[in-house]
């Protein structure tokens, strides 16, 4: 195997593990995909086209992704529900000084008290991913959903 | 319960009829959002150039916002003169005309027809009938006018002008958080699984605040017996709720355990996330405004967003909302604002519930046609004023203006 390739199967398999860990409701795991100064964003489209900053949600750190899993385990009120992740293999745009930048297509499927999975949601994620003792974490991942409009409400990270 | 048969007294009882019936909706499309309101279309910052426009709607109906050679902001119909075709596809740019891609039709960026494609026929065949008058065959012109960098626009000649309209307490409330120079963070949508009625009756519902959301009481963000209070306009159609942080006593219902939104060592672990700066001379720490029908300036600490609420129909409604930053803000305020952006919209912190709600009420209230909800916290009746925000007047307030829109059976 090439370098580039095995550089992507390892990049897909991080994706994976992403993807399953919230799909699997094990959301406390979540951050741990994340560097402690990592930026995690959830866009769309347009607001990304038009490098507008402000986000769905904003978390600078992991600390505020902690922060979002203690809230949807104690103070937000919803409807319980979960994801599907189906994830792209990743495409690598660039990898120099340590840093490899990389995107990845997505759909999320969610299934809510109706017990019918609907798409809720497809984009790209833009990625930084940095080496940190053998393993791969995010220093960045922004979620770029195609659709401008989300669908009642969001708790869940993509 | 059908519309004419409805003595609402003192609006203190809604029949769940309202917000399903598809004749209501049809006659709230004519006599609401076509009728004596203004509906805000745009941001002037949006089109800041000659040429530039975008779409937008009032209720149902496709619109044109567009700034002209001269710097003024017009609003069309966004259906062409001669066959009805979407003149505007994309949903915004620069243009000098406005050209109908069916069969090449132009208007001049005040609507004014200005060329038909082959008038005068092919070599000496066909052409328009001899007597078709180009002049009386503009796009459609709404009433504009505009208000701290908010364009309204309205079908009724009837309705006051826009600053009688919001009235002067409404206006004080938009110039305070607006009165700059703004521009637009981010903007999103946020689909409702709902008739539009209930997530307006949120924006108004003051008691909620602190009961369905339990950021707000356990941060100190906002508790109802903070020092604040609700102002309505003259019959009660535009409302503003605003409260003033650090004026929080201690109050005990807050420690009773029966409030399921207060939790005991809930703490964040980016606190930053709160940072604030005041901003505002006068105090106010949140601030949430309603103009009839459909649109909401909001100010949450230090996120300034306005809201725009388009029906989809009798069951679905989309919500717009833009964030704001001013273009003075420092590197330091604008990372507040940002973070702080966290609190609101459909993953915020204090307000995923909003949308939630919507569609759990219209999933409650399924078959109860014949059925009322209760609006009598804080009394019945709508009073210009209150002191105490553990109150429903701003929800029976905007009853009382729908009402008065939508009671006339000749209309
Ligand atoms: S419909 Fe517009 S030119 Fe014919
Ligand atoms: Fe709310």
């Amino acid at each position: 195997m090439t370098e580039a390739a095995a550089l992507s199967a390892r990049l897909d398999a991080l994706n994976r593990l992403y993807g399953h860990a919230i799909d699997d409701g094990r959301y406390e795991q979540w951050p741990e995909f994340f560097l402690p100064d990592a930026l995690y964003k959830i866009t769309t489209r347009w607001n990304h086209d038009r490098a507008m900053p402000a986000g769905l949600m904003l978390c600078q750190g992991r600390a505020m992704m902690e922060d979002r899993v203690s809230a949807l385990r104690t103070a937000n009120v919803y409807e319980p529900h979960h994801y599907r992740h189906l994830i792209d293999p990743p495409v690598v745009t660039r990898a120099s000084g340590g840093t490899i930048s990389a995107t990845a297509g997505f759909a999320v499927y969610r299934t809510m008290q109706s017990g019918v999975p609907e798409i809720f949601c497809t984009g790209k994620y833009v990625d930084k991913i940095v080496e940190a003792d053998g393993r791969l974490k995010f220093s960045e991942r922004i979620v770029v959903c195609d659709g401008e409009r989300i669908d009642t409400m969001i708790v869940l990270p993509l | 319960m059908t519309l004419f048969d409805w003595n609402p007294e003192d609006f203190s009882e809604i029949p769940y009829a309202f917000y399903s019936d598809e004749q209501i909706y049809r006659r709230e499309l004519k006599q609401v959002f076509q009728g004596e309101a203004w509906n805000f279309l745009a941001l002037e910052c949006e089109i800041p150039d000659a040429g530039d426009y975008k779409t937008a709607a009032v209720g149902d109906i496709p619109v044109i916002v567009v700034r002209d050679e001269a710097g003024t902001v017009n609003a069309m119909v966004n259906r062409c003169a001669h066959r009805g075709n979407l003149v505007c596809i994309d949903e915004a740019g620069n243009t000098e005309r406005l050209t109908c891609v069916y069969h090449n039709w132009t208007y001049d960026l005040r609507g004014k027809l200005a060329s038909i494609a082959f008038e005068r026929g092919i070599q000496g065949k066909g052409g328009m009938a001899a007597d078709f008058d180009r002049s009386s065959h503009g796009l459609q012109r709404l009433r504009v006018e505009t208000c701290n960098g908010l364009v309204f626009g309205t079908f009724s000649d009837e309705v006051p002008p826009l600053a009688d309209y919001l009235g002067p307490e409404m206006r004080a409330n938009i110039d305070r958080v607006l009165g700059r120079e703004m521009e637009i963070l981010g903007k999103f949508q946020h689909g409702l699984d709902g008739n539009w009625k209930l997530y307006i009756e949120n924006v108004r519902d003051t008691y909620h605040a602190t009961l369905l959301h339990s950021f707000f009481p356990t941060f100190g963000l906002n508790r109802l017996s903070m020092r604040g209070g609700i102002e309505l306009s003259e019959g009660g159609l535009h409302h503003l709720t605003y409260s003033i942080g650090a004026t929080d006593r201690p109050e005990s219902q807050y420690n009773a355990r029966d409030l399921r939104a207060v939790k005991d060592g809930y703490a964040l672990n980016a606190p930053e996330l709160l940072d604030t700066w005041p901003e505002y001379a006068c105090g106010t720490t949140l601030a949430i405004q309603s103009i009839f029908p459909n649109f909401s300036v909001q100010q949450v600490s230090n996120v300034v967003t306005v809201r725009l609420l388009l029906p989809k129909g009798p069951d679905r409604s989309v919500l717009i909302w833009w964030i704001l930053g001013a273009v003075e803000d420092t590197a330091e305020q604008r990372t507040m604002r940002l973070r702080q952006a966290n609190l609101i919209g459909p993953g915020g912190y204090i307000a995923m519930e909003d949308g939630a709600v919507v569609g759990w009420v219209r999933r409650g209230v399924a078959g109860a046609e014949d059925r009322n909800s209760v609006l009598a916290m804080g009394g019945r009746g709508v009073e210009r004023d209150s002191d105490s925000r553990c109150n429903e007047l701003s929800v029976r307030g905007f009853w009382q203006g729908w009402h008065g829109l939508m009671r006339d059976p000749a209309a």
